[in-house]
């Protein structure tokens, strides 16, 4: 749990202000109740803290590098540019941190299975390793569009043991596959866990998926001083359902000096309707178990999302970011698809890294902060992925590989 | 007391538990849904429930998903809704609203129940929050004396029960399978016992869901309940044998025989 206690925490029942709660069937009550007396016990025991800290760092390649891009710095002509290689995790995200931490805490509560929900297959991928690892059973949901158009991540999985199963009904995505997951999960509850993917869900996954990667930014934060002597003056991540941006955020809620960038996905730009910017473009609502900003016909029925980045395309947002948006303390802003792919180039040409396009959406706002910021500025960025599940997307975004 | 508790209590009074039948408005179209639900009442159920299709139906199985989404693509909305149950209400069966809780909360939930107080609606059930999901709806239910009906489930503490039934008027809706809906061949183990445990914290009657679609199963489960629910099994019979309400209305006679037989 956070030790801050602060106003940006949640309060005993998962509020975040006006936003957060649980919204969900009597039915999954009792197994949300004992998650959450499960959680609060393991993090208040140094032992599962420290066994914790032992797996990142033997087996997940964490603490990640701070580095500090001095081309990418010199060509944008403006402050200088940190980045957080969390693309260099094992398995290639910061998701590895999240589905570690829950898995272990699954073998804590000796239950043999788990489910996990995934859009573009990271997720899957991170629980499917996890779970490999920790020899539990694992079943991943999938929309039947996503396994289609991600097909070398359905094959990781089954390499690392787990079950697909691609989900058919409503819009056959993301939201669709947490639904499917949910419903494994209210028959399966008294000996599988769900392993949320992202930092939204009901209480307690939204405190209880940032506590597991609240280490991104406790690590950035000590790194950062270490390199320039400072904080940092803006630190920027992407936001789908949040749990990146959440895990580099937490350490800096009480630096009141540093400008908190959250970096949504624009789409074709908010103004299309064709977009996954739910806070730039939604509104409250309940979505998946809690209140929060949603993608919302005046009926409340979902509205699909629209993104080129699979990350990014979800309809919802962690509930600790609709309030850290409405209090002020973060800003959240739109990037298009066009700026996106634009930064991943440009990180591409520059430094030699190609990240996730979600991570190129933070890139890409984290340029323009910046440009505004002037030389003498220090920007953060969470390169939260690398770009490997992407290379598809480029070649047709780009026309690479002699056109096809 | 509330039309749907007097329902149930005319049904108590006649020695047998009562019928509760669940379709969606719009399907397949929205006067067409409304034909399907009049069939159910003139066939022998007690108390109706209206589906308010939604794009995200968590605890809904295959065959409520289906009939949901294609409501949806039909175009039907929440004032359809309305229609609906006006149209229902006014045969004299009480009649309530199923709905998962965000087109109620996006919609304002006191304009919600003011309008459906206007249409004739009883009141709501509302399967994803719980009476301590802090939503408006317990206060502004109890200003316009609709009824509330949350679940409990075979998973619910004896504490969580308590505060449940506590919190509801009119009945309390037992899901009696840990599972989403759905018929099932077999009744559960499950159900009994969490009747029991639910009786033992209220007055108010007890019905039970769990994938009943035989007249059979019906008598089973009506012979420890307040009330049998039949959903999934209705919606199969239009999908199966679309604008058939000659097996709709043979399936409803079915069940309210079993009702009869449970005693």
């Amino acid at each position: 749990m956070s030790e801050l206690g602060s106003t940006w925490d949640a309060d005993d029942q998962g509020w975040f202000g006006d936003f957060g709660g649980r919204f969900m069937p009597e039915a999954l009550v009792a197994a949300l109740d004992e998650l959450t007396v499960a959680w609060q016990e393991a993090m208040a025991d140094p032992v599962f803290v420290a066994e914790f800290d032992t797996i990142l760092r033997e087996y997940a390649g964490v603490p990640s590098l701070l580095y500090d891009a001095t081309r990418l710095t010199e060509h944008v002509g403006g402050a200088r540019i940190l980045l957080k290689r969390e693309d260099l995790n094992h398995t290639g995200a910061h998701k590895i941190r999240n589905v570690l931490g829950q898995a272990l805490l699954t073998k804590r509560m000796g239950k043999t299975r788990v489910i996990a929900e995934t859009g573009a297959g990271q997720h899957g991928v991170a629980s499917a390793t996890a779970a490999a690892y920790f020899g539990l059973d694992c079943t991943v949901y999938m929309g039947s569009v996503d396994t289609k158009r991600q097909a070398l991540n359905v094959a990781r999985m089954e390499l690392l043991g787990a079950k697909v199963v691609p989900v058919d009904s409503g819009s056959a995505t993301l939201k669709d596959a947490i639904n499917e997951a949910l419903r494994d999960w209210v028959a399966s509850v008294g000996h599988t866990a769900y392993l949320f993917g992202t930092a939204a869900g009901p209480h307690p996954f939204p405190s209880m998926v940032r506590d597991f990667t609240r280490g991104i930014g406790d690590e950035a934060r000590a790194q950062c001083l270490e390199l320039t002597g400072r904080l940092p003056d803006a630190i920027a991540a992407c936001v789908g359902g949040g749990s990146n941006a959440i895990g580099l955020f937490t350490a800096f809620l009480d630096d009141a000096d540093v400008r908190i960038l959250g970096y949504e996905a624009g789409g074709d730009g908010v103004e299309t309707g064709r977009h996954a910017a739910t806070i730039a473009g939604g509104d409250s609502g309940v979505l998946h178990g809690a209140r929060t900003f949603v993608l919302q016909d005046e009926d409340g029925q979902t509205i699909e999302s629209h993104s080129i980045s699979a990350g990014l395309d979800y309809p919802g947002v962690g509930p600790q970011h609709a309030h850290l948006a409405k209090s002020g303390r973060a800003e959240y802003l739109p990037i298009t698809d066009r700026r996106a792919m634009d930064a991943l180039a440009l990180l591409a040409r520059t430094e030699g890294i190609i990240c996730a396009v979600e991570s190129a959406h933070a890139l890409a706002g984290a340029v323009d902060v910046a440009r505004d910021l002037g030389p003498s500025g220090l920007v953060l960025v969470n390169l939260s992925g690398r770009g490997d599940k992407d290379m598809e997307t480029a070649i047709d975004w780009f026309g690479l590989g002699g056109g096809r | 007391m509330s039309g749907t508790a007097m329902a149930f209590e005319k049904a108590r009074a006649d020695g047998r538990a009562a019928l509760v039948g669940y379709l969606p408005a719009g399907f397949p179209d929205v006067d067409g849904g409304i034909d399907a639900l009049k069939v159910l009442v003139d066939s022998g159920c007690d108390v109706i429930e209206v589906g308010l299709p939604y794009s995200d139906p968590v605890m809904d199985g295959p065959t409520i998903q289906a009939a949901a989404q294609r409501a949806l693509e039909g175009g039907v909305r929440i004032r359809d809704v309305f229609r609906t149950v006006e149209a229902v209400a006014a045969t004299g069966t009480p009649t309530v609203v199923m709905t998962y809780w965000n087109p109620v909360e996006r919609y304002g939930v006191t304009r919600f129940a003011t309008d459906l107080a206007s249409a004739g609606g009883a009141g709501l059930i509302t399967p994803d929050i719980t009476p301590d999901s802090r939503t408006e709806w317990p206060v502004v239910a109890d200003q316009l004396d609709l009824d509330k009906v949350f679940l409990v489930a075979p998973s619910s503490t004896d504490a969580r029960i308590a505060m449940t039934t506590a919190a509801c008027r009119g009945f309390v809706y037992a899901t009696a399978v840990m599972g989403v809906t759905g018929t099932r061949a077999t009744t559960s183990e499950l159900a009994a016992p969490l009747v029991e445990r639910t009786k033992a914290t209220t007055d108010l009657p007890v019905a039970v869901g769990l994938g009943v679609s035989t007249g059979d199963q019906a008598a089973e489960v009506a012979s420890y309940a307040d009330g049998v629910i039949v959903g999934s099994a209705f919606v199969r019979t239009l999908l199966d044998a679309p604008g058939d309400l000659h097996a709709l209305a043979a399936l409803t006679a079915d069940l309210a025989d079993g009702v009869r037989r449970g005693r």
